[in-house]
């Protein structure tokens, strides 16, 4: 692209940017809010987590409200990272790979938690496994606790991460198409096998993004699972709703040091999706590069 | 551009007509009523049966019980604030976030790739997490707060503050929804509308920016829908003073708290149809979007 040096080449290229002193300011404005709204309060949690030193750092952390808290936050996600994960494939072979009536409007829908408030989803589990709720005589005839127990708090973040794997997946596996599981099919595979060996080696890099990020929210979820957990400690008290306790009862490091364990957890959850990115771009930019005669074969399937 | 996609399947070899093609293709994979029905099924159990409980809830009040309750003073106060505070932080996101989706795209500095990583931080780190440390730096101890506050400016525990985390949160959105279309933005019709003697600021207002003003607004439209119900992040840094900084979800709380269901009830059912209403708007302002550029958000 590009040219000779000929003198309308060169001013047209220099109208594709900005005179030096304009990027400079533009970039220092943007590192600046950068530096502002995203770095300084990520360092402030882990300044304030070891302002009393790393013993009280850790003590924080070996209490066993603490530790019961993690528990739960981890059986959380590992119930709901895994349903929504079921859910999110099926959806999006359902929707990727099929054409029927009333597709856009499910796909509306399958996002529709995302625009929820997580207190309205917290307050509707109320309403119907809650004491006065649809279900609420039925369940308290059978000795069964949802509300302000577990199950509540697991239903509460299977609803906030209920879109992100769903999400990731549907515009990924409709920009593949479907002509390489197609002639999978054709050569004699079943549905699994088609699933396993052609479909899945193609989504792999979305499908964890998804996953990531799904399980960084499930753990994190507060607002929904504030309002079905009761806030009993050590039973019902998940990860953030313990920092609140602990910051609502001025133990300042103490909810800082609980803190930092999930700002740890969203630092790595950042560093998978960068690496899952990376890969996915080389990925793509690999295929690109094959030489010609595979993406011309394939085109007039389409 | 545009037209080349839309032209892409008819042009190529294509035997069967459309319709039977699809119908074709259907039958050719497996799975489609399992995939489907349990999409389905599953859909009902999380999502819609728990909001038509949400809405039979509210049909225990009257319409005069069901209007005194979401037109309350309390009640007004909070929408106020709830609605003014997220829009002012999506118009904030909208400008930064098309700025540092801009310089992310365009120019070359040291540190980028990091930057990039960062922009997602709000979506990955726990809304509790950032309402404690952003009241952490900004309280007349902090960091910043320190600074701020001998100069009259008082950020944490006032609606100001619910502006600021709601800045936060709602960041990502803006970054994400142009960065890919400015990324796919065309040089060849800048350098085009150069050589035509436009300046850079007429080439900004008038080829670049209607190419991402779709996308602009679906991550303006998503920045202001997530602020709305955002709850763990500001109620740490709001003060929550009845008539003053007190957010909408936190009257839902508030109400619960007191054992007013229907109360409480109501108030959602208000922000659930707002929500609704937004979703479809994000959905439309998508469908543009594609329809413009081809690229999806």
């Amino acid at each position: 692209m590009s040219g000779p040096s000929s003198q309308p080449v060169r001013r047209a290229q220099a109208g594709t940017t900005e005179a030096p002193w304009v990027r400079y300011t533009l970039i220092a404005i943007a590192l600046v809010f950068v530096l502002l709204f995203l770095i300084l309060p990520l360092a402030a949690v882990f300044t304030e987590a070891l302002r009393k030193g790393a013993g009280a750092y850790l003590d924080a952390l070996k209490e066993p409200d603490a530790w019961s808290a993690i528990k739960l936050t981890l059986i959380a996600a590992a119930i709901a990272v895994p349903l929504n994960l079921v859910f999110g494939v099926a959806a999006a072979w359902a929707i990727a790979k099929y054409e029927f009536r009333g597709k856009s409007f499910l796909t509306t829908l399958v996002d529709l938690p995302f625009s929820v408030s997580p207190v309205v989803a917290g307050l509707m589990y109320v309403l119907l496994f809650g004491a006065q709720g649809w279900f609420g005589p039925w369940l308290q005839a059978h000795d069964v606790k949802i509300v302000f127990a577990v199950p509540g708090i697991v239903l509460a973040t299977v609803f906030v991460t209920f879109p992100f794997i769903a999400r990731e997946l549907i515009p990924l596996m409709q920009a593949q198409g479907s002509d390489e599981e197609q002639a999978a099919i054709v050569l004699g595979a079943t549905g699994w096998q088609t699933f396993w060996h052609v479909t899945l080696p193609n989504i792999k890099w979305g499908l964890i993004y998804g996953v990531i990020l799904c399980n960084a929210r499930a753990m994190g979820e507060f607002g929904a699972v504030s309002v079905v957990s009761g806030h009993i400690r050590g039973q019902t008290n998940t990860l953030p709703l313990h920092v609140e306790i602990l910051y609502n009862e001025y133990q300042s490091v103490a909810a800082f040091a609980v803190a930092s364990l999930l700002a740890i957890l969203a630092l790595v959850t950042l560093v998978i999706k960068s690496v899952a990115e990376w890969r996915h771009e080389a990925e793509m930019k690999a295929i690109a590069e094959l030489p010609p005669e595979r993406p011309q074969a394939m085109a007039p399937a389409r | 551009m545009n037209a080349l996609i839309s032209q892409a399947p008819s042009a190529g070899l294509a035997p069967l007509p459309r319709a039977q093609a699809k119908r074709a293709r259907q039958r050719v994979l497996p799975g489609f009523k399992l995939t489907l029905g349990y999409t389905v099924l599953y859909l009902c159990l999380i999502v819609l049966i728990p909001i038509t409980a949400l809405f039979f809830k509210t049909f225990t009040l009257s319409w005069e019980q069901f209007a005194a309750a979401v037109t309350s003073p309390r009640v007004l106060a909070s929408y106020r604030l709830t609605f003014g505070a997220s829009l002012i932080a999506a118009l904030v996101n909208l400008v930064f976030g098309l700025l540092l989706a801009w310089v992310l795209v365009r120019y070359k500095f040291p540190g980028k790739k990091l930057v990039d990583a960062l922009v997602d931080l709000p979506f990955a780190l726990p809304t509790a997490v950032a309402g404690i440390s952003l009241t952490a730096l900004l309280a007349g101890n902090g960091w910043l707060g320190q600074y701020l506050e001998p100069l009259g400016i008082k950020l944490a525990f006032t609606p100001a503050g619910v502006v600021i985390a709601l800045i936060f949160v709602g960041m990502p959105f803006v970054v994400r929804t142009v960065q890919p279309v400015l990324e796919d933005a065309e040089k060849e019709l800048e350098e085009a509308a150069t050589a035509l003697g436009a300046t850079r600021l007429q080439i900004f207002t008038k080829v670049i920016f209607p190419h991402i003003a779709p996308a602009l607004l679906t991550g303006f439209a998503m920045a202001f829908a997530r602020a709305i119900g955002e709850y763990g992040s500001v109620i740490f840094i709001a003060g929550n003073m009845p008539m003053v900084s007190e957010i909408t979800p936190l009257i839902i709380i508030g109400k619960l708290e007191q054992y007013d269901y229907a109360g409480a009830t109501a108030v959602a059912v208000v922000m659930l149809l707002l929500s609704f209403a937004l979703l479809l708007l994000i959905n439309a302002l998508q469908g543009w979007q594609r329809s413009r550029t081809g690229v999806a958000a």
